[in-house]
Parts: structure tokens; C-alpha cells; sequence
């Protein structure tokens, strides 16, 4: 299979990628990894008359630290963010998540910024990355600004990025000391897509009990979801096995997935309990005392 | 503007095997079909064509890929080794005598993948487990499903490589 004809652009600045994506529209398209768009162009559900390689530009890679939080390129490969020391000193669940995309070959090649603009709702990284309040700078030939991720990701395959912006970095807060976090997946057993995950996020105080959380589930909706119910229900709570039991309980609550030919709905809200409690514990367990 | 000039094909220089080659390709032409009906190095099998199987997995810049699904115009200024770049003239890699020493092949048509894959596990980790080395193979799928031997190769492999 061969994608329909195009054009190819390599572009050698963000600022020529954002006049190119002006100048052709939407007849142009974003080229990171190409780990999601290319086999959509081979299966011809995506016909581009122009791509435009932002493989080219220099700079959009690595991981540094600003200040409190942790920059990561739009362009660093999966198997980079896994094995980075600064993710897997502040980001273990980042790790997590990063380490089970695909396989070995996607993951030196996919993007997280390509995975994230992309917005599969059976990705791992949008999860993750709302566990752990990730925001979004994005460029335009106006200006940059921040998403946070809470309202990142809008619909299936959609963000709130406009058509004439580009995704440059990923800022993740450093979580402060008595802070875990954690990645746990349901991989579907011929895709390794989602079928359901969840991350976590939680800090835990001395005496033992929760000061905060953030729980994330995927595969139960239009993108990730915060178990709202969930993060309640830890709150000023003692980490005890049988309290992160009864508040995963709530993972699935007032969420409205819909059956596939794999898993029906109570399967997956049967199974966002248990991945919800499996993220947890593995958060709650890495919490340096 | 016509069809043709519109979407013109693309100069690019990549090294493969350690040559390097001038080449004009148009922009769609996947690295797999550039190595196979360009530079006819046919030991790079296309297996499913979607990104799935391995059978097409090349070294770029040091890194195993699937090279069904990367533009021949992203390996521009790149390094690429293919199956025929592992031996040293009449002597095998290891990996590839592990193959042969431990039956790790029936059909063969996979082999080409699954030895590229397991070049590029070894060199990022000498002493593999055997669930190291079956996590590394989870995208290198093998219809006569002879995944036993291919370990069992594997771990030949990184024995030898160990003691030099």
C-alpha cells in the first residue's frame, strides 16, 4: 500500500513550518514521527496534498528543566522520554506509559508531541499526561500560548489546538517530595492500543494519608477523563489498600463508554476499577518516605 | 501547476551499509521500497505492510524501525544498515549465527526482522532475560510461530558477544 501522491516540504524552522501550514491550509499536513499519520496515508484515510516534515527543524527534541516543571520537546521520541533521567527520577509513571507504546520500533520513531496532537482516544500519553497535569505550549505566527490539559483534548482525534498552531513543548510539573506516580494499561492483545488505563498521580503526607490526587482513565470516553469521584475520595484519607479499593470503585462513575467487537461496557467500567486501583497502589508504593 | 511538478520527486543522500547513495525519489516512496527497488537490497522483507509485523525492520541511525513506515525523504542525511550490512565479509554476526546454530527460523521470512531487532536489543543491553528479549521482539511477529528457537538464538547471540 502507497499513499496518494504529494508533495514534500522539510521545514527548517517552526516559523517556516507555520508559514507553510498558512500557505497551504488544509491541503498541508504536520509531519513529527509519522507513526499515526503515515498509516493513515497508506490505508488512504488521510490524503495530504502536502506534508510538511517538522523532522527537519532543530530543537524541538530533548528533556530540560524549567524552573518547577519538566520541558519536553515535541519531537523526542518515545524511547527517549522512557529512558531519560530526569523523567525517571520526577516521572516514573511517564516512564510507565512511554515504555509500553506499541513496540520497540514505534517507540523510536513515534513523537510524544505526534501522539499527542494526534489525540487517539486509545492512546497511552494523553492519559499519563492528564494524571499528571501536564499543559501544552503551542506556536502560531501570532504568538504562543499554554493549554492545559484538563482542556486539551476535546473530542475523538481532536484538540483544542487551532489549524494555524504547532505544538512545540510539553510541560509537566515536578512533583513535589511525598509525590508517586503511576501508569497501568489494559493493552487490547492484537493492537496493544487501550482497551482501558489509568494514571495516578498522589502525594501522600508523613502520617500517611492522601494531600492530593489526580486519577486519569482512558478508553472510556472521547479522550482521557479525570475519576473526579475517585480523586474525592482519597482526599485526607490513609493510603490503606482497602480506601484506594473503595475509591477506585469509583473510577468509571458518570462516564459513558461504548461497546466495540472486543469489550462491552460493564467490561470496562468493570476494568477501570481495577486499573484505577493498580495505578494507584503503584503510585502510593513509590512515594519516597 | 501540473500533476507532475506539483508533487516533484525529491533529492536525497542517505548511507546504507556504510555507502553512500544519491538518489531521486518521490516523496511517498517508503524507505522499505527505496531499499528494495532502488539499491535492490531485497534481504529487507515486507511483511504486512501496516506496521505491525517487523519483517521490514531496518537500523536508522543507530535505532531499529519498521521501514514500511517511514518516507525514504525522512532517511535524508541518515544511516541506514539492512540484514546485509551485519556480516564482516564471509563471517556472520552473532545474531545471525545464533539463528543458524539454534534453528531460530522455519520459513525464513522473518528472520531478516527479527535479526535486526535483536542486533539493536543487544547493543542497548548485552545480558538480556529471556522476557527482555521477548519484550524487545513484541513487534516482530513470526507466522510459523517459532518464537522458542528465536530466543533460544538470541541468547546464543549474546553469549558469544559477551565473551568477544
Amino acid at each position: 500500500m502507497f499513499p496518494a501522491s504529494f508533495a514534500y516540504v522539510a521545514a527548517r524552522s517552526v516559523e517556516e513550518a507555520l508559514e507553510l501550514m498558512v500557505k497551504h491550509g488544509e491541503e498541508g499536513k504536520l509531519l513529527a514521527g509519522g507513526h499515526s499519520l503515515i498509516p493513515a496515508m497508506k490505508l488512504r484515510l488521510q490524503s495530504p496534498r502536502t506534508l510538511i516534515d517538522l523532522g527537519t527543524v532543530p530543537g524541538l527534541r530533548g528533556v530540560r528543566v524549567d524552573g518547577d516543571h519538566l520541558v519536553i520537546g515535541a519531537l523526542t521520541v518515545h524511547t527517549d522520554v522512557a529512558s531519560s533521567e530526569l523523567v525517571r527520577k520526577h516521572l516514573l509513571g511517564l516512564a510507565d506509559a512511554t515504555s509500553v507504546i506499541g513496540d520497540i520500533q514505534v517507540r523510536n520513531r513515534g513523537t510524544i508531541g505526534g501522539s499527542v496532537a494526534h489525540a487517539d482516544p486509545a492512546a497511552d500519553l494523553p492519559v499519563i499526561l492528564t494524571a499528571l497535569n501536564a499543559s501544552f505550549t503551542v506556536q502560531s505566527l501570532s504568538g504562543s500560548r499554554s493549554i492545559a490539559v484538563d482542556d486539551f483534548f476535546t473530542d475523538f482525534f481532536t484538540t483544542a489546538m487551532n489549524s494555524d498552531e504547532i505544538l512545540t513543548e510539553i510541560h509537566v510539573p515536578i512533583p513535589a517530595t511525598g509525590t508517586g506516580s503511576a501508569y497501568a494499561k489494559l493493552p487490547h492483545p492484537a493492537s496493544g492500543y487501550v482497551v482501558v488505563s489509568a494514571g495516578a498521580l498522589i502525594a501522600r503526607q508523613a502520617s500517611g494519608s492522601c494531600t492530593a490526587a489526580r486519577v486519569a482513565i482512558g478508553g472510556l470516553g472521547t479522550g482521557p477523563l479525570r475519576a473526579v469521584a475517585t480523586e474525592l475520595e482519597l482526599q485526607g484519607k490513609p493510603l490503606t489498600p482497602q480506601i484506594i479499593a473503595a475509591a477506585a470503585a469509583k473510577a468509571a462513575e458518570e462516564t459513558e463508554p461504548v461497546e466495540d467487537s472486543y469489550a462491552g461496557v460493564e467490561y470496562k467500567c468493570h476494568v477501570a476499577t481495577v486499573y484505577a486501583r493498580k495505578a494507584i497502589e503503584a503510585a502510593v508504593e513509590r512515594v519516597k518516605s | 501547476m501540473t500533476a507532475e511538478a506539483e508533487y516533484a520527486a525529491v533529492p536525497i543522500n542517505v548511507a546504507v551499509n556504510g555507502i553512500n547513495y544519491d538518489a531521486v525519489v518521490e516523496p511517498r516512496t517508503l524507505l522499505v521500497y527505496f531499499l528494495r527497488e532502488q539499491l535492490n537490497l531485497t534481504g529487507t522483507h515486507v511483511g504486512c505492510d501496516t506496521s505491525q509485523c517487523g519483517a521490514c525492520t531496518v537500523h536508522l541511525n543507530g535505532r531499529a524501525v519498521k521501514s514500511c513506515t517511514v518516507l525514504a525523504v525522512q532517511a535524508d542525511g541518515a544511516e541506514v544498515k539492512t540484514v546485509e550490512g551485519l556480516a564482516d565479509g564471509d563471517n556472520f554476526h552473532p545474531v545471525q549465527e545464533g539463528f543458524r546454530e539454534k534453528h531460530g527460523l522455519q520459513c525464513g521470512y522473518c528472520t531478516p526482522g527479527m535479526i535486526m531487532t535483536a542486533v539493536h536489543l543487544l547493543e542497548t543491553n548485552p545480558n538480556p532475560s529471556d522476557d527482555e528479549i521477548k519484550h524487545a521482539l513484541e513487534g516482530n511477529l513470526c507466522r510459523c510461530t517459532g518464537y522458542v528457537n528465536i530466543v533460544e538464538s538470541i541468547k546464543w547471540a549474546a553469549e558469544k558477544m559477551r565473551k568477544g
